[in-house]
């Protein structure tokens, strides 16, 4: 009957984590989430504790609710924004985040461009490090949070029909949802151009299709990536017209989707691009709902690997 | 009273068995009758796992003799504790879950083991972001002592003297498949 126990002080890529370790960050975001229904939405756990949001890329959504995830377990933040930090002058990561720890902060966020930026922070300092998204790798808190809202809505994601559509290739969000849905036990299908979602991505465990119309009529949930014009070098499709025409979730699409399938989005939206206005903001969506859940599932993160006595 | 076979092991004793653990859930329920005249403002909320086992039971024998079931809640103590960084590492947190109007009301907090008082601390820090009851009254089905808070309960099964080095370990049949009992453990 003893309770398993979590044994990680940071938060780097869902690739790393077990299915039980992943169900009991979910178990703890439901708690976490009920805080958010309380007359005073404070707790104590972290109290005492300094995290510093280092967004090394833009992010509005993602930093602001970290922060208010920080703030509602009563820790302290400063947000450090790539634009005003010393890397503009030369400083290497490692020495900024060496800085960050010299001033005893407790908790690192980052967001980085570079691939591995969390897990090389974490390697060498004794701070907790999460991860916000590493260039094209990971997202584990957006993944994290996007199955939290399926098993909200399902129970179990044990069998559940999910499909990704877009822009695979580029998308640590997709990343960090296949390795998430995967180990629970989703059957997951990618969707997209052959130029952004390779045959190759099958050895992930998931099926390929470049036909979206091969799982609108069958699918339990939808999830549309954006379409990442600063990640793209080169044109991965002729132009966004056309990709709507052959991908975006459009009116005439959505009514072909199961009465209960629901329809996510990571955000930021590209109205008109990957989905339908009216559909974004329609029946099947649960974008917003996804927002909610992310100050949870966030919560729950912090909590767990920077609340206890460490590892 | 003899220990059952099952629950007969090296270093640990038994301080209460089934029957005992039954006779001083009923006394409790009883006392909270009697100290509560008006039972329709009493709700009752267990601290997880085996408090809100307890808060159950006792629920169950207030209903069998007043006819009137208290509204039941359960209280989870992790993320109010003070204690957290010393605690070593952390399991799931369980949901909070108060579906009542605590205002006015008078509200019986509920464990199995009483020791540090810091859990009845929390817990009480945790209920106060929901609402303000007009009391808060604390039934534990064990006090064993080594209070390090102003904090005393209400109402008692039974005080168990331990040394600090013991441990006090409850077992509920429905819970973890043995009979009932309330156990010492020598270190």
């Amino acid at each position: 009957m003893t309770k398993p126990a979590w044994t990680r002080k940071d938060l780097l890529a869902l690739d790393q984590l077990s299915a039980e370790e992943i169900n009991m960050l979910l178990d703890t975001a439901k708690a976490f989430k009920g805080v958010g229904e309380r007359t005073l939405k404070k707790v104590p756990a972290l109290r005492g504790k300094t995290l510093v949001n280092f967004f090394i890329e833009p992010s509005t959504r993602t930093r602001a609710s970290f922060e208010i995830a920080a703030m509602r377990l009563s820790a302290d933040v400063v947000n450090i924004a790539a634009s005003a930090s010393s890397l503009q002058k030369g400083e290497t990561l490692k020495d900024t985040a060496r800085n960050l720890e010299s001033l005893l902060t407790d908790i690192i966020v980052i967001r980085h461009s570079s691939a591995g930026a969390a897990q090389f922070l974490a390697e060498r300092l004794k701070a907790s490090v999460i991860n916000a998204g590493d260039g094209s790798h990971e997202h584990p808190t957006q993944g994290l949070l996007d199955v939290f809202t399926m098993r909200e809505h399902f129970g179990s994601l044990q069998g559940l029909k999910v499909a990704v559509v877009g822009d695979i290739l580029f998308s640590r969000v997709a990343r960090s949802n296949v390795h998430a849905l995967v180990k629970l036990g989703a059957e997951v299908t990618l969707v997209g151009p052959t130029t952004l979602v390779p045959k190759d991505l099958e050895s992930l465990g998931v099926r390929v299709t470049h036909r979206v119309d091969d799982v609108i009529e069958t699918t339990d949930v939808i999830n549309l990536l954006r379409i990442q014009h600063e990640r793209q070098r080169k044109e991965y499709f002729p132009s966004l017209g056309e990709y709507t025409a052959l991908f975006g979730l459009t009116k005439a699409r959505a009514a072909r989707l199961k009465s209960d399938c629901l329809v996510m989005h990571p955000g930021p939206i590209n109205r008109g691009v990957e989905i339908d206005s009216d559909v974004a903001d329609g029946a099947h969506s649960v974008i917003l709902e996804q927002v909610t859940n992310g100050l949870a599932v966030r919560m729950a993160v912090l909590y767990l690997c920077a609340g206890g006595a460490g590892v | 009273m003899t220990p059952t076979d099952e629950t007969r092991e090296p270093g640990a004793t038994v301080a209460m068995d089934a029957d005992a653990i039954r006779k001083a859930i009923r006394r409790i329920a009883h006392e909270i009758i009697e100290q509560n005249p008006d039972l329709s403002g009493v709700v009752i909320a267990g601290i997880p796992t085996r408090g809100v086992e307890v808060a159950r039971r006792i629920a169950e024998h207030i209903e069998q003799v007043e006819g009137i079931r208290p509204e039941m809640g359960i209280v989870d103590v992790s993320m109010h504790r003070d204690d957290l960084a010393t605690r070593g590492r952390l399991t799931a947190v369980e949901k909070t879950h108060l579906p009542f109007d605590l205002d006015g009301r008078t509200l019986v907090l509920v464990d199995d083991v009483l020791y540090t008082g810091r859990s009845c601390r929390a817990a009480m820090d945790a209920v106060a972001s929901f609402g303000r009851p007009a009391r808060i009254q604390l039934a534990v089905l064990v006090d064993r002592g080594h209070r390090e808070l102003p904090i005393r309960p209400d109402f008692v099964g039974r005080n168990v003297p331990t040394e600090q080095s013991e441990k006090i370990r409850v077992r509920f049949e429905n819970i973890d498949g043995v009979p009932d009992s309330v156990s010492v453990i020598k270190p």
